[in-house]
């Protein structure tokens, strides 16, 4: 779960990090509000859970509340990468000498925590890693052993940063790591963190992804999930329980499984079709493949419907009856191409070609392999 | 011979009375597995499917000596049942558990190297030695005993596979789910240099996914060090980025981590990758036949 700057910021500021003064603005009244407040120069920031805001025009600076709201104009109900802006947050303009990028994250293959420490802040961290690789400073932390002042000690005389600079941003770094820790984040950045002119440090700004899996360990968070910045169906199916993520295409998928959700997807992009999302139903109960048909067809981009299963945990059985009561009641008039082996796979098989029979379904194909169901679904999405 | 599990192993289950737990428990002794003993604490001193059933995992090992233990726990619970596990000294733990929090999972993975101990998972199905033992909740009957080993991520696609090889008569050596999560124990490299070693098994199948950079470092290792021949299929070439894909671990972020980028290195390591799952079998074929 990712969280948005301001409250991000608001977070890093609890832990004694320091953050330009800034408010969140809602409305154009509340932007006049706010830079009357601040008094000065402001930078508007849309708050939009995406990167590359600056180069969408997401983030604009101005002197006067008049200004503040024309760039607001322009920004309220404008999207950037799909995603609709109603937030702005607003702070005072802060007059940098120079940008450092400070990260936390995970690394799996070394099973540790990783710092990254850059000269080249206000880049992504991907850019710097691509363009300027010896630029960035990784330091391995044992999460069994935590952090410890000399790898921040190491970092910063391998960055040759100034000295005087070493005891403020080892404590912005320790508090960093608080809030990496203390939140079970994924990922904790500040980027671009600012040397500022007078002397001192600030995160200009934030970002914390907190993990999921653990976010029964800090409800606290669950409430502060902004749907607004989700594609509508994706939010329906978190919303249900459902592993669903849309693609670009009009074949619909369901599958057993994460790896076969991916690899169906796979397939029938390498039969030539395009899959309209990513379906996991692995272990699904007769509720579930309804719910899942629930979902699909609401989904206006669909010729096909492709259900795809090799069931371990997965019953096959239970399947088969899912997706008679979803042919039942539900209106599915597309045609469905369903692959159904492993558990239970003669039950499921059975009853569903009776269903099939009885009820002179004509758009309901049964298949006997992974290849024939997607070579099926493709052909069916293009007219065949 | 086989890799980690076989007739020898013994076996012990933590979370045996949970409904999960239960019932692969049932499968798991049907298929032949030497379950000696399970853990639920509470329930120590009764039985299920004729073994014993222990409150604590120290006391399980002492009294049956089981070297393995499989783990049905929720995921809250998920990281304690590893490290008594561990604590009490077992060789080889199978982390079923979907849904454990990243830094525990990053405690436990690191807490299992210092001890020496193998753990697989978390979010695996398990590992099968066909006609020996299966510790994991796979339908056997899909398995055939054989001179394939097999690595993956995922469960549905070991079944894929195995099943598109055990069509063609191909059988297995042994047949491994690393886990779906973003950090888990037993890496791509080390099941890899197991297989190397083992005497059974005469090609290699990796079946790799989007995420991380395991598969990208395990192609730089098998140039340099397997001999035998690897084939390789990654899953995940119409992911859209930053999106996690039912794994946890399944998400491309930044540039690293892609379908294609794993891919790549594969093949720059000499290893074939398959486009379909039929195709590495018939790929697989081929070798065995020369």
């Amino acid at each position: 779960m990712r969280l948005h700057e301001y409250q991000a910021k608001s977070i890093f500021s609890n832990h004694g990090i320091r953050v330009p003064r800034g408010k969140l603005a809602k409305n154009l009244e509340e932007v006049r509000k706010i830079v009357e407040e601040l008094g000065e120069e402001v930078v508007l920031k849309a708050q939009v859970l995406t990167g590359g805001r600056g180069k969408a025009g997401g983030i604009k600076k101005a002197k006067s509340a008049e200004e503040a709201i024309e760039h607001s104009k322009n920004m309220f109900g404008k999207n950037i990468k799909g995603l609709t802006i109603n937030k702005i947050y607003i702070e005072e303009l802060i007059e940098v000498e120079r940008e450092l990028y400070l990260g936390f994250t995970y690394d799996g293959l070394n099973k540790s925590i990783v710092m990254l420490i850059s000269t080249f802040g206000g880049m992504d961290i991907e850019d710097i890693a691509a363009q300027h690789p010896e630029k960035i400073i990784r330091k391995t932390i044992d999460p069994l052993i935590g952090f410890w002042d000399f790898l921040i000690r190491e970092a910063l005389y391998e960055l040759e940063i100034p000295k005087k600079f070493f005891k403020p941003i080892a404590s912005i770094a320790k508090k960093l790591y608080r809030v990496f820790i203390d939140y079970e984040a994924e990922l904790c950045e500040i980027n671009p963190l600012a040397i500022t002119k007078d002397g001192d440090i600030c995160a200009l700004d934030a970002r914390l992804n907190i993990d999921d899996d653990a976010l029964y360990r800090n409800p606290d968070f669950i409430k502060l999930k902004d749907y607004s910045q989700m594609e509508p169906l994706e939010r329906t199916a978190e919303e249900k329980g459902l592993k669903y993520v849309k693609l670009s295409g009009d074949i619909g998928l369901i599958a057993a499984g994460a790896g076969m959700g991916m690899a169906t997807a796979d397939y029938i992009h390498n039969f030539g079709g395009n899959p309209a999302n990513f379906f996991d139903i692995g272990g699904a109960t007769p509720e579930i493949v309804k719910k899942s048909f629930e979902l699909l067809l609401q989904d206006s981009r669909l010729k096909v419907i492709f259900v795809n299963v090799l069931g371990g945990l997965t019953r096959c059985d239970w399947i088969a009856k899912g997706l008679i009561e979803a042919f039942n009641d539900l209106k599915v008039r597309l045609p469905v191409v369903i692959r159904l082996s492993g558990t239970n796979e003669y039950e499921g098989r059975e009853i569903l070609i009776r269903h099939i029979q009885e009820n002179d379904l004509k758009g309901v194909f049964i298949v006997e392999s992974m290849e024939e169901g997607a070579k099926k679904a493709v052909e069916i999405s293009k007219g065949g | 011979m086989a890799i980690i599990v076989d007739d020898n192993s013994r076996v012990i289950v933590q979370g045996i009375t949970g409904r999960e737990g239960s019932f692969h428990t049932k499968k798991m002794i049907e298929y032949g597995t030497n379950i000696v003993g399970g853990v639920t604490p509470g329930k120590g001193g009764s039985e299920i499917y004729g073994v014993p059933v222990f409150n604590t995992v120290a006391d399980a090992v002492k009294e049956t000596k089981a070297d393995t233990t499989i783990t049905f726990v929720p995921p809250s619970v998920g990281a304690d049942a590893v490290l008594e596990a561990i604590n009490a000294g077992v060789e080889k733990i199978v982390c079923i558990t979907d849904g454990i929090p990243l830094h525990d999972g990053l405690k436990i993975c690191r807490a299992s190297v210092y001890n020496n101990t193998i753990l697989i998972g978390p979010n695996t199905p398990g590992i099968i030695s066909p006609s020996k033992a299966v510790v994991g909740l796979m339908p056997t009957h899909i398995f055939l005993e054989g001179n394939v080993g097999i690595l993956s991520r995922s469960g549905s696609l070991i079944y894929q596979m195995s099943y598109d090889l055990t069509k063609k008569g191909i059988g297995q050596s042994t047949v491994i789910g690393i886990g779906g999560d973003r950090v888990t124990g037993l890496s791509i490299i080390e099941v890899l240099q197991r297989f190397e070693a083992d005497k059974q098994t005469d090609v290699i199948v990796l079946i790799g996914e989007i995420g991380g950079r395991e598969e990208e470092t395990a192609a730089r290792f098998i140039k340099e060090n397997i001999t035998k021949p690897v084939v390789g299929y990654i899953v995940g070439l119409t992911a859209p980025p930053g999106k996690r894909m039912g794994h946890a671990g399944a998400i491309i972020e930044g540039v690293g981590g892609s379908a294609e980028s794993k891919i790549k290195s594969l093949n720059e390591a000499g290893v074939k990758v398959g486009k379909t799952m039929a195709e590495v079998a018939e790929i697989v074929a081929k070798l065995l036949k020369r």
